[in-house]
């Protein structure tokens, strides 16, 4: 099996910048010809987890930093969004559609139920007062050259 | 790229047309923008046309479903168009499918309020 292509990156936890994360990323995994709804799907679950760790993890404490490390082979992509803020204090209520803790800021609670339709598998460790780390994991169509 | 909005009232019904990326970013202004004129009070209905919305994540959904609130509270309605493939299925994940119209142009959005 071919080596994992790696990358990492780490950021201000600003708002303005949960649309270069999710760029980055997929600039990150262009060379592996996806169809533009997997490309899409990746953004989209990039983009909930890195507005979740701003606004829930860092409660948007611009001066604190949010990582993305990212790699891929042929047979995957893995992504893991992390921040060093608060943590998720109930992991099985934060998963459940429309939950959110912040009703006030229009939350809409759908973060972690798009991660999990959008990509698949999710894993998530979280700590209080040590952060949350989320690792995202599409699976790429082995023989997908062979359909073209 | 960010978030263009256009807003413009016509006989009663407010049309947002969003050009770029809607997401927790770009959504505040959307949220202000929108609320400024709601709260005017010469707005009855809303259309939101997303033809050229290339993005949209669940904060999105979060002022949507706010302007919906607001909207349907005061009697009115809300109709979304020209919805594409991706975002479709945002509203679906979040069941805002069952609740809020959905039409293919801005014409029969138009159309179904009456004022077209």
């Amino acid at each position: 099996m071919e080596k994992r292509n790696q990358m990492k990156i780490e950021f201000s936890a600003r708002s303005e910048n949960e649309a270069f994360a999710r760029v980055a990323v997929a600039s990150f995994v262009s060379k592996l010809n996806l169809t533009f709804d997997e490309l899409e799907e990746i953004k989209t679950a990039v983009s909930e987890a890195v507005t979740n760790a701003i606004i829930h993890g860092y409660e948007e404490d611009a001066d604190q930093f949010v990582t993305i490390a990212a790699s891929y082979d042929d047979e995957s992509i893995e992504i893991m969004i992390e921040d060093k803020g608060i943590g998720i204090e109930n992991i099985d209520e934060a998963r459940q559609p429309l939950f959110t803790t912040k009703p006030e800021l229009e939350r809409s609670g759908m973060g972690f139920t798009i991660m999990e339709n959008f990509m698949d598998s999710i894993e998530i460790l979280t700590g209080k007062q040590i952060g949350t780390r989320i690792v995202l994991k599409k699976n790429l169509v082995k023989n997908k050259a062979f359909c073209n | 790229m960010s978030l263009l909005i256009d807003l413009e009232v016509v006989s009663g019904v407010l049309i947002v047309r969003l050009r770029g990326e809607l997401d927790h970013h770009t959504a505040e202004s959307l949220r202000q923008q929108m609320e400024e004129k709601i709260l005017k009070g010469q707005v009855q209905n809303i259309i939101l046309s997303l033809e050229h919305l290339h993005f949209m994540d669940s904060s999105g959904l979060g002022v949507i479903l706010g302007r919906y609130k607001q909207i349907t509270s005061r009697g009115g309605e809300m109709i979304v168009c020209s919805v594409n493939p991706l975002i479709r299925r945002l509203f679906e994940l979040s069941g805002l499918f069952k609740i809020i119209k959905i039409r293919e142009s801005e014409g029969e959005a138009l159309q179904l309020l009456g004022v077209a």
